[in-house]
């Protein structure tokens, strides 16, 4: 098991938003992780991230068979944990090869492996940034700073291939894409889909998963799992909407 | 007080004993000066414009007036006598002890290679340099100031700057005196038709310093960015004053200063920007942002835009505050450890300005300054 999630609460400024909330993720799996809003999806990516502002009330987060609630956020990141975020942050005057090379070195540091120097470094960034068919210029450019809704989601996978995580959540990814954004992402996600990896789709459209196929799907409602199944559980919500499940979760 | 009246009649002596005899053109802007230095001293707390500088410790050292040679201005006169001495104590001491030098780009000329002109004062040593640049219609140049006194050493300086019609200066002003020196220095601009002055101040060393920066925008379509950066620790004391007056119409200034400020260190940061009655169409921007990385460091703040017109597009703004936690936690969540991630952000937050520097070997070296400051390897 590579990830285990038992009976989570966890909430905001005192406020409870999940209750209870069970999850487990082998290595190898895709998961979506689908709700209408409000139902505790976010706050999921961000209590699996390491967010400082979300307090766990209760309940225990396993990861490759450590306390991963015990972990400091950057921990997390050099054990293999990495969030694609919703609303990338922009990090003006810092370029994102810089930027992308510090995060590399440091887990090729945590794991004994060899650290790279810039020339080295973007080599490798050239190749990874293939996968998500962004061009070169961008490694220049100050982290996000200016990129379109779609670059800055496309950098986010690009970051995702350069540090190899075990466990990938990809919060929202879907949001403010165009189609052809979509689909490069979408794309470059299942080229980075193994055996050894896992990946969590955190979305509320079905859309993406026409592009990205998960193996299991969670329905969320009122900060817990009311509803489990395989890929056509998200074709039947996109039929039906959440309603149904909302009115399951009462 | 009585310890200002000595420093005064010291250098009144000092004075007599160089120039004197001097009855020339020069000779007589001298004199002027050193009679208006005499009668109103060094600022003090109490002068609006000096509340925050408390530059008592420069007042309270016996400096000895550096060697210097001085170019012949009488050529230049007319602009010599354009120079504001009576802005206070110390641009009126440097008119008296001025060592003058003159830099004349020939109207339309491209000039490549950048004028490079380093300043530095010896321990004890009071140095008045006085630069004069004027770049002629149509011409175009880069001109960089560097001050690196290695000692507690005393600069006091002035630039005055003519961008003629058309034509395009760039200035790029790096202190990075040493921790122990002090330093002074005015920088008077003006902006002719449809020109443009481009400055970034970069400000590193110096027990206490002090840069006055003033461009008029004085004919239709001139352009200015007037940019800079002080990145202070210990105890350091870095005052910026700055003055963007906008005369007439149709011109644009956009300003950004950042402060980086540790342990106990003081900023002051004051700029006024002018839209004059019947300056339509001005396009004045300004922004002041300061990151406080230590609870002792401080900053006092002031941009202010005096507006004396419509149809205008101006802003202008002030932050004060530490890292944004959102940006940290980014950071972290890509592995870097909580002390590499803050010093990024705040490399980053400083780069901005740094950025600007297009000439590559200045642009490595401050780089380096500023990590060297933060103690990080990025």
């Amino acid at each position: 098991m590579l990830l285990e999630v038992k009976d989570l609460h966890a909430g905001i400024d005192g406020k409870e938003i999940l209750k209870g909330l069970n999850l487990q993720v082998r290595k190898g799996e895709v998961h979506a992780i689908m709700g209408p809003n409000g139902s505790g999806k976010s706050t999921l990516s961000k209590v699996l991230a390491g967010h400082p502002s979300y307090e766990v009330i209760s309940g225990t987060v396993t990861y490759d068979g450590k306390n991963l609630l015990e972990l400091e956020p950057d921990e997390r990141a050099r054990e293999g944990v990495f969030m694609a975020f919703q609303y990338p942050v922009e990090v003006p005057g810092v370029s994102n090869s810089q930027f992308l090379r510090l995060a590399y070195n440091e887990k090729a540091k945590h794991n004994g492996e060899e650290e790279l120097d810039p020339l080295e470094f973007n080599d490798l960034l050239k190749e990874k940034a293939k996968i998500v068919e962004m061009d070169p210029q961008f490694f220049k450019r100050s982290v996000n700073e200016g990129f379109s809704g779609g670059e800055k989601k496309r950098n986010e996978i690009l970051q995702m291939a350069v540090l190899e995580p075990k466990l990938a959540i990809l919060d929202e990814t879907d949001s403010g894409l165009d189609i052809d954004a979509l689909r490069i992402v979408a794309e470059g996600v299942n080229k980075l889909r193994t055996s050894e990896n896992a990946i969590i789709l955190v979305t509320h459209y079905q859309r993406l998963l026409n592009y990205i196929v998960p193996d299991f799907v969670h329905v969320l409602a009122g900060g817990k799992v009311v509803k489990e199944g395989g890929k056509e559980l998200a074709l039947e919500l996109e039929e039906k909407g959440y309603d149904w499940v909302k009115a399951a979760a009462k | 007080m009585t310890s200002v009246v000595a420093k005064d009649t010291y250098f009144a002596k000092e004075f007599r004993e160089r120039f004197g005899d001097a009855n020339d053109a020069i000779g007589k802007c001298r004199q002027e000066a050193i009679e208006y230095f005499t009668e109103t001293g060094l600022p003090t707390l109490r002068q609006e414009d000096w509340k925050y500088t408390n530059i008592a410790p420069i007042a309270n050292v016996d400096w000895r007036v550096g060697k210097q040679t001085s170019e012949d201005v009488g050529n230049v006169l007319e602009l010599v006598r354009e120079f504001n001495f009576e802005r206070n104590g110390f641009t009126a001491l440097n008119q008296a002890f001025a060592a003058y030098r003159v830099i004349r780009i020939p109207k339309e000329t491209s000039v490549e290679t950048p004028f490079i002109i380093e300043h530095a004062a010896a321990d004890g040593e009071a140095i008045f340099p006085h630069t004069i640049i004027v770049a002629e219609a149509g011409s175009r140049a880069t001109v960089v100031e560097v001050f690196a006194s290695e000692a507690a050493g005393f600069t006091n300086s002035a630039t005055q700057i003519f961008v003629e019609d058309n034509a395009s200066l760039t200035h790029y002003r790096v202190q990075k005196d040493a921790a122990d020196a002090f330093n002074y220095g005015v920088t008077e601009v003006t902006v002719g038709r449809a020109a443009r002055y481009d400055a970034t101040s970069i400000n590193l060393g110096g027990a206490i310093t002090r840069h006055d920066i003033e461009v008029d925008l004085t004919a239709e379509g001139g352009e200015t960015a007037v940019d800079g950066l002080y990145m202070l620790s210990g105890s350091q004391h870095h005052d910026t004053h700055s003055i963007i007056d906008h005369k007439v119409p149709n011109c644009t200034s956009h300003q950004s200063y950042k402060g980086v400020l540790n342990d106990t260190s003081r900023g002051v940061f004051n700029g006024k920007v002018f839209v004059r009655e019947g300056a339509h169409g001005t396009d004045a921007q300004q922004s002041n942002k300061n990151l406080l990385l230590s609870n002792d460091a401080r900053v006092d703040t002031k941009p202010q835009l005096e507006i004396f017109n419509e149809d205008v597009k101006c802003a202008h703004g002030a932050t004060v505050g530490q890292l944004e936690e959102e940006e940290l936690f980014y950071l972290l969540t890509r592995g870097l450890p909580e002390s590499l991630a803050r010093n990024l952000l705040t490399y980053g937050f400083a780069e901005e300005i740094i950025n600007k520097i297009t000439i590559p070997e200045i642009k490595a070296e401050l780089d380096a300054a500023v990590l060297n400051r933060l103690d990080a390897k990025i």
